[in-house]
């Protein structure tokens, strides 16, 4: 029998997602969807939880949630119902969450994700189901007393449950980011950790390596970022794995996740200690999804980003780095097949885009659409680098300028004097002084057989035209005036 | 003619005001002096509003002067249950937990009425949250019954139905659940109408419980609870399970009505094991009357109604345990202040809600908690299905129902003191609230000790015309004097 020390533990990981959806009204009433309004100013008496006032759906809702599913490859249900969540808490009015219980509007989805196995084979993570809720509104706790902001209550939610199929905080990682990814295609979310329009909890447990049991599960919540998840998961397995290694038993439990002193922290029992108590919402009648309005929403989406990267990966011969990249969002994959529509080689404009543009974006903490260049004004700069107008280091030059500018690559050449002229004399005359001034060092040993040194003298003049030439033309014109 | 209030139905004087052949203000200002008389007796009203009901028949007289149409309820004084929304004026579901609650819109049906020319005349008592069956439950008021003042007037909308037999007001609003307005429809000798499930819109009337509660009229005669339920019938976007199907004109409907032929179904058991013989008597010569006005009687067999009372008292206090739970003293009405959200969360509602609502509340609670939701809540849902069945299968052999509206006449102030007998009041009236019919107890006769007998006519979801025109065929062929003495 092996004994503690020598049993190795498997992590088991499961993540539920909440993503705040971006529609115009709230889930049940005609409130206005505003991040940032003043406190309070968007509530009716469905929101407040007045009583007498019923919910009533917000159909957008439901089409949000579609393409939810649809991008997380779920099945849609044909009809939907909502259930009562009950419980108390001073910034939920009506003291209940109208959530979907056992019924989801989507489910059986499943994940790609951009890592692989032993094998090569990529990791799949299943995604168990999306279903539609009603968030609640903000409790802002202050010295002695409460201020509840009710913007928020009654904002519609899809809270997307994984399967437990992840095994280490990258896996999740992976899952988070590819999840961002797919939705990023559907502009039905801000999906931002930062202004909570995206949350995500983690649940966690460990099983000796091969076991079928999963182990006690522990629920991890209070993340601000997918950096944050990734460190609570590897913070809390360590944690279970000293505890049970030791011969301690774990509780299932909630924990908090500490982003000052990165550890995780007990919650106080009674917080969880809840019964919801659900029970189908009487006020909602069941909601029928018609197969052909399901139909009309796939029509409608985007090619997502899973069938855009076998295709760039098929028509465009990218490497599989620079694809993985390309259809990170959709905006940087849009960008790069307008600029391959205008320049037919679609392996430069790829290594264009996700190395100076993808650095640029980076180094600039901005989104594609931040930048202020456009497709065309990339392939600008391409056409004037093919036309030897510019060399490999101007055109980076005039590359980081039209970022800025929103200028196109002639003008901003131009402006900072890059662009190489076909003046010969100035040439000629360069190539002359280089020669004199190194005649006795690098002259001397390119003609003593030593092919480096002119590459040197190719610099040395390039230089002296402040850098408007081509280094390509400047070396057979040295070569024969150094031969004489 | 000189105008007299106490012979007046609401389509009657209606028609009075239009054609000017008496004001509104007078209609109106004889209300408010029925009011002041019987009031000290009866107890109905929660809240009176005679300044806004004058200032409101004004208006109507001077808008018919000029021409303006006036509505097909105008200067018809009306008293609505004051759990139903009236905007800027309290709503308080006869309970200390909405002290200081004011209305801040206007329930539905209380834009529709007003909108047709109903004047609001005030708000009437009821049980605390609609839960009871003799409007003693109230935290507010204790409401007494017209035709004997030493007895319950039936509950839960036992103001509205006070108010109508002292003719307080002509119309009334009250909510029915389990039975709330036929009940006291019954006790008080006046028309109580629950529509079908759907019919009326649900919003501004504060729940009880959402899967059964409906708002219907209680009226002087069959007539003005058709005329009443026309303005209130149909589609409203605030609340989901309003049908969109179109509500018919009932008035109209009722001038077409024929009853020859009308297939009446009985259960016999609700004649021959009630428990009170001249209920049963009453109500077995009301369905003589109907086979003599050309009926035909259908016996029927309704095995699963028996659990009624249980399922019922399952699912509406599961459904009651969800709706109460935002009366928690955070954003408005009482709050005991204890120093923290959760200590003030237990003190506010130990203190706002009575025994009985806090009884329904744990029973709820209870049903749907963890270990017990199957065994209870699962099981009860499963029994409501069998019921509607038990109906469908009913009706497919008759067009209405008809039997006893309550096993027994209105009884005495403090008799029924156990939760238990109280909640078997509504034997009778439950299972159609169950399976989302509708239904109407009409007054039939009275006992011996001169106490109203109702007589309860139940048919098919949306087949509110089949009930109105048995319902007036009958009212018409009894002809009875319908006036309570107020003593
Ligand atoms: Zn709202």
């Amino acid at each position: 029998m092996a004994t503690a020390t020598t049993i190795k533990y498997e992590p088991v990981i499961g993540l539920e997602v909440h993503v705040q959806l971006k529609t115009k009204t709230k889930a049940f009433c005609s409130c206005k969807v505003e991040f940032g309004a003043p406190a309070n100013s968007h509530t009716c008496p469905v929101c407040l939880g007045l009583p007498g006032a019923l919910p009533v759906l917000n159909k957008e809702v439901v089409t949000l949630a579609i393409k939810v599913g649809l991008a997380l490859n779920c099945q849609i249900a044909h009809r939907i119902k909502f259930d009562r969540k009950n419980y108390f808490y001073p910034d939920l009015p009506k003291g209940y969450q109208i959530t979907q219980y056992d019924g989801p509007i989507c489910f059986d989805g499943i994940l790609e994700l951009p890592i692989h196995d032993a094998s090569g084979a990529p990791r799949n993570c299943r995604v168990t189901r999306a279903h539609l809720e009603e968030d609640a509104g903000k409790s802002i706790h202050l010295e002695g007393s409460t201020l509840i902001d009710l913007n928020r209550a009654g904002t519609a939610l899809v809270e997307i449950v994984s399967a437990p199929d992840l095994r280490s905080a990258e896996e999740a990682h992976a899952y988070l980011t590819t999840l961002k990814r797919n939705l990023s295609y559907l502009d039905v979310s801000e999906l931002s950790m930062e202004k909570g329009s995206l949350r995500c909890d983690a649940n966690i447990s460990i099983k000796p390596e091969g076991a079928i049991k999963l182990g006690t599960r522990v629920e991890v919540k209070n993340m601000n970022s997918f950096k944050s998840v990734a460190s609570a998961i590897r913070f809390e397995i360590e944690r279970q794995t000293k505890v049970v290694s030791a011969g301690g038993t774990l509780h299932q439990e909630t924990r908090l996740w500490d982003e000052d002193q990165l550890c995780t922290r007990a919650m106080r029992s009674k917080e969880e200690a809840n019964d919801y108590r659900y029970f189908p919402e009487p006020d909602l009648s069941w909601f029928n999804i018609d197969r052909k309005w399901v139909e009309q929403i796939q029509s409608s989406l985007p090619e997502l980003p899973e069938k855009r990267l076998l295709r760039f990966l098929d028509d465009y011969k990218l490497e599989r780095g620079e694809a993985e990249f390309l259809v990170s969002e959709r905006e940087l994959a849009e960008f790069f097949e307008h600029a391959v529509k205008l320049y037919q080689k679609p392996r430069k404009v790829a290594a264009w885009v996700a190395g100076e543009f993808s650095h640029a974006m980076q180094e600039r903490a901005i989104g594609v659409k931040g930048l202020k260049i456009t497709p065309a004004a990339l392939i600008g700069l391409m056409d004037l680098l093919d036309a030897g107008k510019l060399n490999n280091v101007t055109a980076k030059e005039v590359f980081a300028a039209m970022l800025d500018s929103g200028e196109d690559a002639l003008a901003v050449a131009r402006r900072l004097n890059k662009l190489i002229e076909q003046d010969s004399g100035a040439v000629d005359k360069a190539i002359i002084e280089v020669m004199l001034e190194f005649a006795d060092k690098a002259v001397a040993d390119y003609k003593a057989g030593k092919d480096v040194a002119l590459g040197f003298l190719v610099g040395q003049v390039v230089r002296k035209l402040k850098g408007k030439a081509n280094p390509k033309e400047i070396a057979p014109l040295l070569t024969k005036a150094i031969r004489g | 003619m000189p105008f007299d209030l106490l012979k007046s139905d609401a389509t009657s004087i209606a028609q009075a005001v239009r054609d000017g052949s008496v004001s509104a203000e007078t209609v109106v200002s004889e209300t408010i002096k029925r009011m002041a008389a019987t009031e000290p007796k009866v107890g109905a009203f929660l809240q009176q509003d005679a300044e806004g009901a004058l200032a409101q028949a004004r208006a109507i007289d001077a808008a018919r002067k000029q021409g303006k149409p006036v509505g097909r309820l105008a200067g018809v004084p009306i008293a609505i249950k004051d759990n139903i929304h009236v905007e800027g004026r309290p709503t308080t579901c006869a309970s200390r937990i909405l002290d200081g609650f004011i209305a801040p819109y206007d329930a539905t049906v209380t834009t529709r009425l007003r909108a047709e020319g109903a004047v609001i005349v005030g708000k009437t008592n009821l049980d605390e949250f609609a839960m009871g069956s003799s409007c003693e439950n109230s935290a507010l008021k204790q409401t007494r019954n017209p035709w004997d003042v030493t007895r319950v007037p039936g509950g839960s909308s036992g103001g509205s139905a006070a108010a109508v037999a002292a003719r307080s007001a002509l119309v009334s609003l009250g909510t029915d659940t389990g039975g709330s307005i036929r009940l006291p429809g019954s006790f008080c000798g006046v028309v109580g109408m629950k529509p079908s499930y759907g019919r009326v819109s649900r919003y501004g009337a504060i729940a009880f419980a959402s899967s059964l509660d409906q708002i219907g009229p209680l009226s002087v005669s069959v007539r003005d609870s058709a005329l009443t339920l026309s303005i209130m019938a149909g589609r409203d976007d605030h609340d989901a399970t309003s049908s969109k199907r179109a509500a018919p004109d009932y008035v109209a409907e009722l001038a077409k009505a024929n009853i020859k032929g009308l297939r009446v179904g009985y259960v016999p058991a609700y004649f021959d094991q009630c428990p009170d013989k001249e209920v049963a008597k009453t109500c077995k010569l009301g369905l003589e009357r109907l086979r003599n006005l050309g009926a035909t009687l259908v016996e029927v067999n309704l095995p699963n109604a028996d659990h009624g009372i249980e399922v019922y008292y399952v699912v509406a206090s599961a459904e009651a345990s969800s709706n109460l739970s935002r009366f928690d003293g955070v954003r408005y009405g009482m709050r005991a202040d204890k120093g923290n959200a959760i200590a003030n969360y237990f003190a506010t509602r130990g203190a706002g809600f009575g025994t009985e609502v806090k009884r329904r509340i744990m029973l709820g609670t209870y049903a749907l908690s963890a270990g017990a939701y199957d065994e209870y809540y699962g099981r009860a849902s499963k029994v409501r299905t069998l019921i509607v069945n038990d109906f469908v299968r009913a009706f497919g052999g008759c067009d209405l129902i008809v039997g006893p509206t309550v096993p027994f006449t209105a009884f005495k102030a403090g008799e029924k003191s156990d939760p238990l007998s109280m909640y078997l009041c509504d034997i009778y009236t439950i299972p159609a609230s169950l399976a989302g019919l509708c239904a109407l107890s009409l007054p039939a006769g009275f006992s011996k000790a001169g106490l109203p007998i109702g007589l309860h006519l139940q048919a098919p979801p949306y087949a509110e015309t089949t009930l109105f025109a048995a319902a007036q065929a009958l009212e018409r062929d009894l002809g009875l004097d319908r006036l309570a003495p107020i003593a």
